[in-house]
């Protein structure tokens, strides 16, 4: 587009106080190639007369435009000027409020920011979407129990056409299996009827939503919008369009051969799912002779809050057990049921169901550590426990025993299959086909067919929970259309379930809708900008396609990249991993920060530092620490970029032969419970100049000059000196060398 | 004439940030109105999440920016429903605005409250530190935009401020306004309150010094608390070395609060974390009746208890009394394991204080029916008005979140069916 343009300075907020506003006119208008006289100054920019000025400018044309005023994270709806490109240069909080006004220092920083925004919007342009031709908007889900009924009900009710997906011949899941429900509403004393049925019926009668049953996936190709789907159902493969994933898998009991030590294999130990069985025969009987069992034991966290089986806890089996406690009681007045606990946990309201069954005689709670279950003869059991609460050991006589079995995601045994085979990948090919050879090979459930893996990783450290990272954004996926709900996230109860499962048909529609509209999704849902490669300068060196944290990459056969637009989250991380550096979207690209970089002045006798600031946390936070009026170093320049993921290599060379004697790269903490919101922008950012220290140091100019540090948008406070102290390391180490060139 | 809107969500905290976001990035026009000068609720006031340990303004300052950038989110702040009728489809809702006596000129520089001479009470702070009657709660709230509290504002007898502004942004004079609002559909998510700890006579509640609830730790550990962030007793300001956590402040008790409040327990563990972390050699002691630590979070249950300086204690805490000459607190309670009385002595005692719905002192005017304990009874809820995350039970952020965006979900339908 033709840029006409219009650059506008704020006096206002101590701004005019703070910096020579004349000379502030020249060197703008220099850097703009304007005349001094066009450039606009005003009082107080974000008045009623400061923006009728600019946005007269913008009826008669102007589109290009530079605001020298408060930072962007405020004064947004005043400034935002739609169909022009619109740089804010953060001259208050930069500037005005954190150096010491009119020193030359703060002359030449306010200087510097403005020209580095003149360049910013010089280079940029206006986004235009793009957007795919033939998408689809069908929904599809992924098992047919509580969770992916909801949303299946739920996207449908929306409006949306559903495909579900179901492994067994019926839908239902678990919840089809139970005798009774735990009560949900006050008083909490009643058991209900299984309402799972009712769900089903309405699943199936719905006009928008077509059910596989004894079906699965058998492979995904595509992206979001564009999804090929192939069914297959009883031997036969059908392939239909879809948009958007819900991935509501669920989960298995855990393996109750695994708890020999609680008895299992014994015919009257039992599990919780067995119990429903039993019950709804009408009558509690045990298994070895049908008698009816008058002596009940419920043995909590069997396998679960184990080192050995499961390291978590599966969040509904107390409630369960007293549940079933309630079918014992109500069969039989005379029967007795015994729990024993480590903790109860029946969290909200549940905790007077609880109550409830404490105020039944006929139900014994304790806690203990139950140490072993041994024959009793007659079929019956001995329960034997330590640490109860009268501090002895016990040994109860049983004639039933059941053990509270935990859950297991569905997601659990490809992601182990899988991570065993990238070990296994590790130690070279024959090991990798030796591993594929040996290993039985799990039920996949989605099949994708990206190069980072055919499932939804799990998260790391969560024992195949596909759960979200982060806690804030609870369906913030690492595959970009594919929303997870239900226990293959986390175990829960039913009705979280159903509340979570409504929440990911929601994530699903916005990704249609998004993609439809060529935006974005989450977490810069509103980006309309969209990585736009150079071809013909590709060479194929494939580090983009390994770098994308969301498979957005792909090669064709010749081994060329091609991108699947909507896969992309915008973070930039393939523009930072690209040595060519060919890729960039309209507004970000390494051309634009390179040449920001490279119009900070650089004077002999001054150290200048570069921070590259991720604008998600570290951004706002320099931001706070200004708000406050602490002090930032007068030698650096603040640079925002999308995720340090985004950070070219080439920047380091645009940097340092341009004289800027260090560099800082502020980003999010990465490792264990990382913050980056691209899956691994700081680190990748680290793991990059981890190399690009060694070309430093061949070329002799320490390597120290260049560091990565990493900051929560909390730590305002600490971050003044943490640059204080980074400038002093660079001021140690001497100019930079080039400098004189 | 009223304003048309898709839906409405009443509260501004992080359930309502979250279905109002949601739903307009869905592509639906939405209202929000929060009661506070200010967007964010309860866990503006939090250091921390549990199990992350991730400060809340990361996850604000992406939900503002969100808001920032999507044309189709409203909000109005110090905005109360003052009437809701209709049914789904077109409800009928007037809103009273309160003044702000900051427009919309107000640039956040501060000149204001450093003009102001009035001290007042920081409610932000749980009163343990002073503010202005000219203020902002921290320096990443959200409107960054300052506000009076006509409470304590001396007015134009003063107007100190207004002579400081150099804005305009400060109208003294500033009339509550009524808005009329028509939409589809409305959310619920006005959230929660602390259980009033003064009513746990037998715990010292709000009559011992250092006695403070858990939503006060918070405060005390925060980076932009009253302390910044330091963990001073409220007594003499001296670095807390010892402390104990009481469980079930008001939970799981007929008396009070007859459900569990879900966050309690690992929110103390998250707690005695910032301990640690900040005094090498401090203690921290926990007393409970069962530890909740569902799902996953039983590894942070796990990662807290390997700490040798952190230790637990089955029991609940019969009494706490204060020793008169030093301020600290005696803490007498049953270990109910090794069956024996214990009588200990902390620096400071945190009161693990259970979730009260808003609800339960202030009902949303309209048709809506609530059960004994002041939860909305959801199912009795009328077509297109949905309640979420703490009105319906005590959750933690991550499932007000789910259940929030499934909300979102929902008023979609209702602006579907109402077209």
């Amino acid at each position: 587009m033709e840029k006409k343009f219009g650059v506008y300075i704020c006096k206002g907020c101590s701004i005019g106080e703070s910096v020579n506003i004349d000379n502030l006119i020249k060197s703008t208008a220099r850097a703009a190639k304007m005349q001094p006289e066009a450039v606009r100054v005003h009082d107080v920019l974000c008045s009623p007369a400061g923006l009728e000025m600019i946005k007269n400018d913008v009826k008669e044309g102007t589109n290009a435009i530079v605001i020298g005023a408060c930072s962007p994270r405020v004064k947004f709806e005043e400034f935002d000027l739609p169909g022009a490109i619109t740089e804010r240069v953060n001259l208050r909080e930069f500037v005005a409020w954190s150096q010491d006004p009119n020193t030359d220092a703060t002359q030449s920083i306010a200087e510097d920011y403005m020209k580095m925004g003149i360049i910013k919007v010089q280079k940029g342009d206006l986004p235009e979407p793009n957007i795919l031709p033939d998408l689809s908007k069908t929904i599809v889900v992924v098992g047919g129990g509580v969770s992916g009924l909801t949303s299946a009900l739920e996207a449908a009710e929306a409006g949306y056409e559903v495909v579900l997906v179901e492994k067994q011949a019926e839908l239902g899941g678990w919840a089809a299996k139970l005798y009774k429900q735990t009560p949900r509403e006050y008083p909490y004393e009643k058991l209900e009827e299984p309402a799972v049925f009712a769900k089903i019926k309405e699943v199936e009668a719905h006009p928008n939503i077509k059910v596989y049953k004894s079906a699965v996936i058998e492979k995904t190709e595509g992206q979001p919008g564009l999804f090929d789907v192939t069914i297959r159902t009883n031997g036969t493969g059908e392939t239909i369009k879809a948009g958007a994933f819900i991935m509501a898998a669920g989960w298995q009991p855990y393996d109750a051969s695994k708890l020999g030590h609680l008895g299992y294999g014994n015919p009257n130990v039992i599990t919780n799912v067995q119990m429903e069985e039993i019950a709804k025969t009408g009558k509690i009987t045990r298994p070895s002779d049908g008698k009816e069992a008058k002596r009940v034991a419920f043995i909590q966290c069997a396998g679960s809050r184990d080192p050995e089986h499961l390291p978590y806890c599966s969040s509904f089996c107390c409630a369960t057990s007293l549940k079933q406690a309630k079918y014992v009681r109500e069969k039989n007045g005379d029967a007795v049921a015994m729990i024993f606990y480590k903790d109860i946990r029946t969290p909200g309201q549940t905790e007077i169901f609880y109550k409830n069954m404490q105020n039944d005689p006929g139900v014994l709670l304790t806690k203990a550590d139950v140490t072993g279950i041994s024959d009793a003869g007659n079929g019956n059991m001995f329960v034997e426990a330590e640490n109860t609460l009268l501090g002895e050991k016990i040994k109860v006589e049983a004639d039933l025993v059941v053990l509270a079995t935990g859950i297991v995601p569905a997601t659990r045994a490809p992601q182990e299959y899988l991570d065993g085979l990238t070990e296994a990948g590790k130690k070279g090919d024959d090991a990798r086909k030796a591993y594929i050879e040996s290993t039985p090979k799990p039920e996949f459930i989605l099949n994708l067919d990206y190069r980072q893996g055919p499932e939804i990783p799990s998260l790391e450290g969560a024992y195949g929970f596909a759960d979200s990272n982060f806690i804030c954004f609870q369906y913030e996926t690492r595959r970009t259309g594919i929303y997870s709900a239900g226990c293959v996230r986390q175990p829960m109860t039913m009705a979280d379930a159903s509340d979570d499962a409504a929440g990911a048909a929601l994530k699903a529609i916005q990704c249609v809708e998004h993609v439809a509209q060529g935006i974005a999704v989450h977490p810069r849902a509103w980006d309309m900008t969209f990585p736009d490669p150079l071809m013909i300068k590709c060479t194929s060196c494939k580090r983009c396609t390994e770098e994308c944290p969301f498979g957005a990459i792909d090669e064709d056969e010749k081994g060329t990249p091609f991108y699947r637009i909507n896969r992309c989250r915008r973070c930039g991380t393939c523009m930072g991993a690209c040595p060519e550096r060919i890729v960039s979207f309209k507004d970000f690209s390494v051309d634009i920060v390179g040449s920001m970089i490279r119009g900070i002045e650089v004077s002999e006798d001054e150290f200048r530092i570069v921070v590259l600031a991720c604008e998600n946390d570290a951004y706002p936070a320099l931001d706070s620490a200004a708000i406050k009026r602490n002090k930032i170093n007068p030698n650096v320049r603040i640079i925002p970029v999308r995720c340090l993921g985004s950070t070219n290599l080439v920047w380091v060379t645009d940097a340092f032969s341009k004289g800027i004697d260090g560099l800082i790269l502020l980003g999010c903490k990465y490792g264990e419970n990382y913050q980056c919101h691209f899956v691994k922008g700081s680190e990748l950012a680290n793991y990059r100049f981890g190399k690009v220290k060694e070309t430093l140091d061949k070329l002799q100019l320490e390597s120290d000059r260049c560091q990565l540090i990493q900051v929560a948008i909390s730590e305002y406070d600490k971050l003044p000196e943490i640059i204080n102290d980074f400038v002093a390391r660079v001021e140690e180490i001497g100019p930079n060398p080039f400098k004189e060139f | 004439m009223a304003d048309n809107k898709n839906v409405l969500v009443i509260g501004g905290g992080f359930s309502g940030l979250t279905a109002a976001v949601e739903t307009a990035e869905a592509g639906f026009d939405v209202v929000m109105v929060e009661k506070t000068p200010f967007l964010g609720g309860r866990v503006t006031q939090l250091n921390k999440y549990f199990p992350k340990l991730c400060p809340p303004n990361c996850g604000l300052e992406i939900n503002f920016k969100r808001i920032k950038n999507n044309a189709g989110i409203t909000f109005h702040t110090l905005a109360e429903v003052e009437k809701i009728s209709g049914q789904e489809g077109s409800y009928n809702v007037t809103v009273k605005v309160n003044p702000r006596f900051v427009n919309d000129n107000c640039v956040g520089c501060n000149a204001c409250a450093e003009a102001c001479p009035v001290e007042i009470p920081n409610e932000f702070n749980f009163n343990m530190d002073k503010t202005k009657a000219a203020y902002i709660t921290h320096n990443q709230a959200f409107p960054f935009k300052y506000v009076i509290d006509c409470r304590y504002c001396k007015g134009a007898s003063c107007a100190k401020c207004v002579e400081a502004c150099k804005y305009d942004a400060i109208d003294l004079n500033m009339k509550p306004e009524t808005i009329s609002l028509n939409v589809s559909s409305i959310v619920l998510a006005t959230g929660w309150d602390s259980y009033d700890v003064s009513k746990l006579d037998n715990l010292g509640g709000g009559k011992i010094a250092n006695v403070i609830t858990n939503m006060m730790m918070e405060r005390l550990a925060s980076p932009n608390g009253p302390t910044s962030g330091k963990i001073l007793r409220p007594s003499d300001g001296k670095p807390v070395q010892s402390i104990a956590f009481v469980q079930c402040a008001g939970s799981r008790d007929e008396n009070h609060l007859p459900y569990c409040s879900y966050i309690c327990c690992m929110a103390s563990m998250k707690q005695a974390t910032y301990l640690r972390e900040q005094y090498p050699d401090s203690t921290a002691r926990i007393f409970y009746i069962d530890l909740r630590t569902p799902g996953r979070y039983e590894q942070f249950y796990w990662k807290v208890k390997d700490d040798p300086k952190v230790s637990f204690t089955k029991g609940k805490v019969a009494k706490i009394t204060e020793d008169p000459e030093t301020k600290d607190v005696i803490v007498e309670a049953e270990d109910i394991q090794l069956g024996k009385k214990i009588k200990a002595k902390f620096d400071m005692v945190v009161l693990a204080a259970g979730m009260v719905p808003s609800t339960k002192a202030s009902k949303i005017p309209g048709d809506i029916t609530y059960t004994a304990d002041g939860f909305v009874a959801s199912s009795s809820l009328k077509k297109g008005i949905y309640a979420v995350g703490t009105l319906k039970s005590p959750v933690d952020v991550s499932r007000s979140v789910q259940d929030a965006t499934g909300a979102a979900i929902k008023s979609i339908q209702s602006a579907r069916r109402s077209k």
